[in-house]
């Protein structure tokens, strides 16, 4: 078999993995090493689908042992079969990273055999990648649950971001579709990088050259659609992983029906969830760069997101004692929670603001989505000119925006003033 | 009509001699022209010379007046493809030596805005083409071609030259015509050397079958990786601007071995440019 089709194989049996990102660590040049590390990632290519590309995602083998209901590579699935050596696959990413087609690699792979034996082929190739080749650009490696915490620790000293996936937001779920992984083992290796990684920090304070265990951080991602959790778990679930393992990044991935099985959803009817993984990234959104909390944003009575709204305006509508805002004097925290308005345009008016009274039309040229935020905020005290709308029809509003309904607000002041 | 056709030859220290001129014979600019521009205008002409001296002198000064930020801002605002940006420059320059330092953040000022806007157009044109940059190796060297709206080579130029370090590679600006070449340093490890010159043509000889081999199996890991029942063209364009595609490897069909012709790969480039390259990749 060549390259093209262990490529081919290994690539599409990678696809359904979500992150591909590779942010979070900076790293310059170095005598002797190819590459370097950009703190804020960068995107190399986008699919057909719209998702970043910017590592070169595959599997090292898709030989499963395990037997996952929802998975292409479970073991009673009838596909092709394929595995890199080591060496081929560290000339690949380093080839196509001198053509600047990626930021580095991202190694996963199916259970090989067993936990322990996976990883080990892992860390041989990721070691061969950075010691022979010299690779000092980005890897994200996975890990498999269950495997030996020395072979945790030896793949961290070599990854920039690790990631260990907690596939569904329910142990119940876990057990129902995966039988071969349990809830404890994921959640055990969560914390054993997790503890890595505050090691490695408290080290590097005290000396400079100690070893740097996943400088990256760690992220997971769990599928939604597959099984009957409300979005309320989910975020509940999310907050609590950002909480209590410091996770960079949660991923969510619509369940798409790839294999048929006995305990998943009925192929022939079911649509994949695409707007409600919109809605949760949305609100992931907000619980980590706007400061909500999970209980804000939904509650047991209405378990689930809007369709129509995202969150944020959903969360406005629900609380008119905050709005509307003054956009001259309100604090930070409350500029943020303004529909419209995210942290970069809260920073600009910050500093627009100390020069001068602020205009809504100013308000739009510093980047203020103004078709959302006209209706909460307000400007020297006073509303947008021309606007009239009750609290009770802003919902309709806000679901269904009439055309041009700013432009011709602008063109009012401009009579007016 | 009052104001005068300031006519220079479009880099920034020929600019920064404009700025000093404007100040020094009080004048209002209605117009800024290249010396090799034919057009005509309605203004009195100003044929200014760069003098690398003085436009350091007034770099420097400008940097004393403005803040080191302000003069950052007036560099990065003139790598923009911005209408009249000399022009709206020259205002945000009178607007700080008004007011002093932190003129960048006055966002009240409609021409600061302006100018901020174009900075972070360039700035995100940057940021994408660190990613969308595709180089082929052609006999040793790695050649990339780009056809961006600013300027970005003097700013892509730090990112490729640290993460090449030991590559010898050259990157071509199409639409403004100039050259990145980069050589590894002399002795093991030390920096690499660089030079951004004018190139008027620029063609690169056809891949042999290890870079085409590359190619297709690039192609191939792109077409991969897309699935299907999540297509959306949109967002893909959204992300990724359909005017990148052209110089993008996964978007080209595959390139026949005898694909442009054998013979002199360089041909077309300026003589002096030919002779640099040469001392560059020689040595």
């Amino acid at each position: 078999m060549d390259v093209m089709e262990k490529l081919t194989i290994l690539a599409d049996a990678a696809k359904y993995d979500v992150a591909c990102t590779s942010s979070g660590v900076n790293r310059g040049r170095r005598a002797g090493r190819v590459g370097t590390a950009l703190n804020y990632g960068c995107c190399h290519t986008f699919t057909a689908d719209g998702r970043c590309v910017s590592l070169l995602k595959v599997l090292l083998g898709n030989a499963c042992a395990y037997d996952c209901a929802y998975c292409v590579n479970r073991r009673s699935n009838d596909v092709p079969r394929a595995a890199f050596t080591p060496q081929e696959l560290c000339r690949l990413t380093m080839e196509f990273y001198r053509r600047n087609y990626i930021e580095g690699l991202f190694l996963s792979s199916a259970v090989l055999g067993s936990p322990d034996r996976t990883m080990e082929l892992m860390i041989e190739t990721l070691r061969l990648l950075r010691e022979e080749h010299r690779f000092n650009g980005y890897i994200h490696a996975k890990a498999i649950p269950g495997a030996d915490p020395a072979l945790i620790r030896a793949m961290g000293l070599l990854a920039d971001r690790m990631s260990v996936n907690i596939e569904l937001p329910s142990e119940r779920s876990l057990n129902l579709l995966c039988p071969d992984k349990g809830r404890a083992p994921i959640l055990g290796n969560m914390a054993r990088i997790r503890d890595g990684i505050h090691q490695s920090r408290h080290d590097l304070a005290v000396y400079r050259h100690a070893p740097r265990f996943a400088p990256a951080g760690q992220s997971t991602q769990m599928i939604v659609g597959a099984t009957p959790e409300s979005d309320l778990h989910i975020l509940r679930l999310t907050q609590g992983l950002y909480r209590r393992y410091g996770l960079k990044r949660v991923f969510f991935s619509a369940y798409l029906p790839v294999v048929s099985g006995p305990n998943l959803p009925v192929p022939q009817t079911y649509r994949p969830p695409l707007l409600r993984e919109h809605r949760l990234y949305q609100a992931d959104w907000l619980l980590r760069f706007y400061h909500f909390d999970a209980e804000e944003l939904l509650d047991e009575g209405s378990p689930n997101f809007d369709p129509d709204l995202d969150p944020k305006c959903c969360w406005a509508l629900n609380h008119p004692q905050f709005f509307p805002v003054e956009a001259e004097r309100a604090e930070p925290e409350m500029l943020l929670r303004v529909p419209g308005i995210g942290p970069t345009s809260m920073r600009r008016i910050l500093v627009a603001r100390r020069c001068g009274p602020l205009h809504f039309e100013q308000l739009q040229k510093l980047g203020v989505v103004m078709k959302l935020a006209q209706y909460f905020l307000l400007c020297g005290g006073k509303r947008p000119p021309g606007l009239k709308v009750k609290w009770d029809a802003l919902r309709s509003r806000l679901v269904a925006p009439p055309a041009g309904e700013w432009e011709q607000l602008s063109l009012f002041s401009e009579g007016g003033g | 009509m009052d104001g005068y056709c300031y006519r220079y030859d479009g880099t920034f220290p020929g600019f920064l001699c404009c700025v000093r001129d404007i100040y020094q014979y009080r004048e209002s600019p209605g117009l800024f022209l290249l010396h090799q521009d034919e057009r005509p205008s309605l203004f009195d002409e100003r044929w200014v010379e760069t003098d690398l001296a003085l436009a350091r002198r007034v770099y420097r000064r400008l940097g004393q007046r403005l803040g080191r930020r302000g003069i950052e801002f007036i560099t990065l605002g003139f790598l923009t493809c911005l209408d009249h940006r000399e022009r709206r420059l020259l205002d945000v320059i009178d607007l700080g030596l008004n007011t002093g330092p932190g003129v960048e953040r006055r966002l009240d000022s409609d021409q600061v805005i302006q100018v901020a806007k174009a900075v972070r157009h360039l700035q995100r044109e940057v940021d994408h083409l660190r990613g969308f940059v595709r180089f082929s190796d052609r006999g040793g060297v790695l050649v990339g071609t780009i056809t961006p709206k600013n300027q970005v080579l003097p700013l892509l130029r730090r990112h490729f030259c640290e993460r090449l370090a030991e590559e010898r590679f050259l990157l071509y600006d199409r639409t403004h015509r100039q050259l990145l070449i980069h050589a590894p340093g002399q002795e093991h490890g030390g920096r690499g050397r660089w030079v951004i010159v004018e190139a008027e043509d620029f063609t690169v000889p056809p891949p042999d079958a290890q870079e085409r081999a590359y190619q297709n199996l690039w192609r191939r890991f792109y077409d991969t990786l897309a699935i299907p029942q999540r297509e959306n063209p949109r967002c893909r364009q959204s992300h990724m601007p359909k005017r990148f595609w052209g110089d993008m490897t996964e978007f080209q069909p595959p390139e026949a071995p005898g694909a442009g012709g054998h013979g002199p790969g360089w041909k077309g480039l300026a003589l002096q440019t030919l002779a640099l390259l040469i001392l560059f990749l020689l040595r």
